[in-house]
């Protein structure tokens, strides 16, 4: 505890004898992270609304025509034994076309010339939540469309498999420059403490005729590069804390209300992009030392 | 040192050198330029490692130690250079403190001690002072403050009063017997025959990094090394 201390009192006192030095590589590095959670902000609220859209996933199976009432319990029994299936909802194509009715009453004039019911029977399934992905809908939709009588099967969002796949390659790019911008970040970390080795060269050599240890020269360069991570890393999540509150106060009501609720980066990926700034100064400071020894 | 030899490429630094040196001896190597002297000295710190040749400093043998042992050996030696080798941007407290620091003393303990050894050599009053504001004798002192701080076995001063004025150099030598005097083996390498003919002791005269012999006639009267 006492020379974690020691050596963190150093670090500070070396951070701040080199400050322009260190601010600079701390305001760059606060750039780099403010980027990345720019970009983890979006996926975050992204994945949201396509999360809230895949919970309302739900297939309608058209019967066909004349099926008989008494046939109806079988086939729903058929659907509800299928594993990813939650829940199932009979409705009788007269329930269907009252229903319409009552949701397009200024156009009620459009059913009184109806001379019969076009529509059909349907059962409307909900899936259970695990089973809530893309990927399961299609071959349940599949399997649906087997049972006798069974019309057809329509999953009215054929459009969110394509989003899927948008967004998919929207967190494979977020995933990408976050290790862009991570190696951006090792990169300039490593080039300060360079400058700084060389700065110091002499005093190195001095340090080991004095008995120095090699940990106890790198080890301040270590906490130093942390202390840039952590407040390069905390910077870029507070200035993207504050433009959020700001953008959200202004914009809000107007656009966002009504359609998902967008929120800022959990705390958990706040902590991760930290800690991934925390990161990047060490490495950055490991690979100036392996770089300058070697030299 | 047994059968001791430095080559640098194709050249010889120090060829087949074999020297004791007793406890609380003060042994001076002569010599001129280019003889070999620094190298010799390096050799007892592992500033260089002997390319030949055994090389034992308390009971440690230098070629079996391995490079994360290095600075532990380095704590049992003060070693003073001719520039001094004083951090510039740091004060004579925290240059002569370092050598406490990396040894792990506490704070408290350091404080004591660094006042001490200034007290020892006569810089007290410049303790807050930055090297470059001291004059070539001043950071001398300073720098053998910062030698005996740690409490070393062993002195090595390479050619401690190459640059400094008669007067300096005269106060350097008499800190370095005085410590002698105290117990502290001294090795000076050294080219200047004044010291040599001023300072009680026993001579080791190199000559193109060898001890040569018959010695040369000026060193008859210096008690004998033990070769």
């Amino acid at each position: 505890m006492e020379f974690a201390l020691y050596y963190t009192k150093r670090a500070v006192k070396d951070f701040l004898t080199n400050r322009f030095l260190n601010a600079v590589t701390t305001i760059t590095i606060a750039l780099s992270m403010l980027i990345v959670s720019t970009f983890a902000i979006f996926i975050v609220n992204i994945n949201d609304i396509m999360d809230s859209w895949k919970r309302g996933v739900r297939v309608m199976v058209y019967l066909k025509e004349g099926v008989h009432e008494i046939q109806i319990p079988e086939i729903k029994r058929k659907i509800i034994q299928m594993p990813e299936v939650g829940e199932v909802k009979y409705i009788s194509r007269q329930e269907a076309l009252e229903n319409m009715k009552k949701e397009m009453k200024r156009q009620a004039s459009l059913f009184e010339n109806l001379k019969y019911n076009p529509l059909p029977n349907i059962f409307v399934v909900r899936m259970i939540p695990s089973a809530q992905t893309w990927t399961k809908v299609e071959p349940l939709a599949a399997d649906i469309e087997k049972i006798p009588n069974v019309a057809g099967v329509e999953y009215g969002q054929r459009w969110l498999g394509k989003m899927t796949g948008i967004v998919s390659i929207f967190n494979v790019s977020g995933i990408v420059m976050c290790c862009v911008f991570f190696m951006a970040s090792v990169f300039i970390v490593a080039n300060t403490i360079r400058l700084l080795f060389y700065s110091r060269r002499e005093e190195f050599e001095i340090m080991r005729l004095v008995g120095a240890t090699d940990s106890f020269i790198k080890t301040p360069f270590y906490i130093q590069s942390a202390i840039q991570g952590l407040i390069g890393g905390g910077l870029g999540i507070l200035i993207l804390f504050i433009s959020f509150m700001l953008l959200m106060s202004s914009v809000e009501n107007e656009m966002v209300s009504g359609f998902v609720q967008v929120r800022f980066l959990p705390v958990s990926i706040s902590a991760a992009i930290v800690f991934l700034s925390v990161s990047a100064g060490l490495v950055g400071c490991y690979l100036s030392f392996k770089q300058f020894l070697n030299s | 040192m047994f059968h001791v030899h430095k080559r640098y490429g194709s050249h010889i630094a120090l060829a087949d050198i074999n020297l004791d040196v007793e406890k609380n001896e003060l042994l001076l190597i002569n010599g001129a330029s280019g003889a070999g002297k620094s190298t010799l000295l390096k050799l007892l710190y592992k500033g260089e490692a002997a390319s030949e040749g055994q090389i034992i400093v308390g009971g440690m043998n230098l070629s079996r130690i391995s490079s994360g042992k290095t600075p532990f050996l380095r704590r049992k030696f003060g070693i003073i250079f001719q520039d001094y080798k004083l951090i510039p941007g740091i004060t004579v407290f925290e240059n002569i403190s370092l050598v406490l620091e990396v040894a792990g003393n506490k704070p408290s303990y350091i404080q004591k001690k660094v006042k001490s050894v200034l007290r020892m050599v006569g810089m007290e009053e410049k303790i807050g002072s930055l090297p470059p504001s001291l004059s070539g004798g001043e950071q001398q002192r300073v720098a053998v403050a910062r030698a005996i701080a740690g409490g070393p076995d062993i002195i090595l001063a390479d050619e401690p009063t190459g640059s400094l004025d008669p007067n300096s150099a005269d106060t350097i030598i008499n800190l370095l017997t005085t410590l002698n005097s105290q117990g502290v083996t001294v090795i000076i390498a050294t080219h200047d025959q004044s010291i040599i003919n001023k300072t009680k002791g026993r001579v080791c005269y190199l000559e193109k990094g060898r001890i040569p012999r018959p010695r040369p006639v000026e060193f008859e009267k210096k008690p004998a090394i033990t070769i």
